[in-house]
């Protein structure tokens, strides 16, 4: 499936927050999801695209992808426990 | 017997990356605490748009290191107290203006916390005995435990043959045999480790915190003598740029690059700034009230720091606006208004 077309349960905007920051509001927002929601994260911090598939590996939560424009890079993550 | 749980401090440097690996050896189940206090290198460089010398983003060595030990990673901002902390240290500083001993105490009360609601058994670190000064001698780190409240259950697996056994090793948690005894500065015994269970770490360890930073302990220590108190401001402040303090007590903070032009600007909404009219080059903060006749001055150093050619410089201070032709100015005239760390002359250093 399209990122694009992904119809997240939450969209959270962190931009103009850096490294870790972003990766505290991600956890923050996951902790209060349920199982199964899907969160899509706003950042502007380029080295979000290390940190949030490394945060999802190793608390192991489900990344599904990111895509980047204008500058805002918009991750996916789905909740697994 | 059920799996025994530990929460251990991870910086992302070596010392507590193998802190992590000699517990899984064991059996333990880990979590990896890791404590956002705001004064973090990493996020610094990536707000002032700084890359490594391949154009990549600095990486969070918690995350990453997380990543490959694959343990769950918690990251636990401390940042809103933090600098209540860094202001007035029960324990004093550093060498620098770090106060390591308050900081450790903080993060394990913490970890403490958490802990307790979790149900974790104990606490591990990476200290290793006498490798910093401050707050790794054993009589600092029984200090710490016992302000943190845990006394006997913060395990150090690094150093842990030299240090008194604590509950886990007491109770057959954990084997102290297979622990190490690892002191002081040399990293070899670590290194060694580290390509036995094929890790990698960042090189120089550690480094993750400002407050150890030279230029920053004395634009601090500067700043508490001039001017008598220290703002959440100054605190993010004293990281960035060329700090100038000029003969009337103001100050001006002037951006060494965009990325810290586009920082500074950030801040014009609340204190007065200098910069060329036609948006070229730097932008110079203003704290404080600059004399009248300090005006020309300003712009001089603006035009010093904007291709150092004349140029006409707009200079905004408190409601007044004032538009002035910048004549750039020596370095000579300058030096001696340059807070940073100073080498003593004839130190040799």
């Amino acid at each position: 499936m399209e990122l694009k077309e992904i119809k997240p349960d939450l969209v959270h905007d962190v931009t103009g927050t850096y490294c870790p920051v972003p990766i505290v509001e991600l956890s923050n927002q996951i902790k209060k999801m349920r199982e199964g929601q899907i969160i899509e994260l706003v950042a502007d911090d380029p080295g979000s695209v290390k940190d949030v598939p490394a945060w999802c590996k190793s608390t192991g939560q489900e990344f599904l992808g990111y895509y980047e424009e204008d500058g805002e890079y918009h991750f996916f993550v789905r909740k697994v426990k | 017997m059920s799996k025994r749980k530990a929460l251990v401090l991870l910086s992302g440097g070596l010392d507590s990356s193998l802190a992590v690996k000699l517990l899984q050896e064991q059996g333990i189940e880990v979590k990896a605490l890791h404590f956002y206090t705001g004064f973090c290198v990493t996020e610094f460089k990536r707000r002032l748009g700084q890359t490594k010398e391949d154009g990549t983003p600095y990486e969070n060595p918690a995350l990453k290191a997380a990543a490959q030990l694959q343990v769950p990673i918690e990251i636990v901002d401390i940042s809103k107290d933090y600098y209540k902390v860094v202001l007035n240290p029960k324990f004093g500083y550093g060498k620098n203006v770090n106060p390591c001993v308050d900081c450790r105490i903080m993060m394990l009360r913490k970890a403490k916390e958490i802990m307790e609601k979790e149900g974790y058994d104990f606490i591990a670190t990476g200290e290793v005995l006498y490798q910093r000064p401050m707050s790794q001698t054993p009589e600092r780190l029984k200090l710490i435990e016992k302000e943190a409240g845990l006394e006997g259950l913060i395990l150090r697996p690094l150093s842990a043959k030299l240090l008194p056994p604590t509950v886990p090793e007491k109770e057959g948690w954990v084997d102290r045999s297979k622990l190490l005894g690892i002191k002081g500065r040399s990293r070899k015994v670590q290194m060694a480790l580290a390509k036995k269970y094929g890790l990698e770490y960042e090189q120089p360890a550690g480094g993750c915190c400002y407050l150890t930073d030279e230029t920053y302990a004395a634009r601090f220590k500067e700043a508490y003598a001039t001017e008598g108190t220290i703002t959440p401001d100054d605190l993010t402040l004293f990281a960035v740029g060329r700090h100038l303090r000029l003969p009337s007590g103001a100050k001006l903070i002037v951006a060494r690059n965009e990325g810290e032009v586009n920082f500074l600007k950030g801040f014009t909404s609340r204190y007065g700034f200098a910069r060329r009219v036609d948006g070229k080059g730097t932008l110079a903060l203003i704290k404080g009230k600059p004399a009248e006749e300090e005006l020309q001055l300003i712009a001089d150093i603006v035009a010093r720091y904007s291709k150092r050619e004349p140029s006409k410089v707009l200079i905004k201070v408190g409601d007044k606006e004032h538009l002035l032709e910048g004549k750039p100015v020596s370095d000579e005239l300058i030096e001696p208004m340059k807070i940073y760390a100073k080498k003593e002359v004839g130190s040799g250093a």
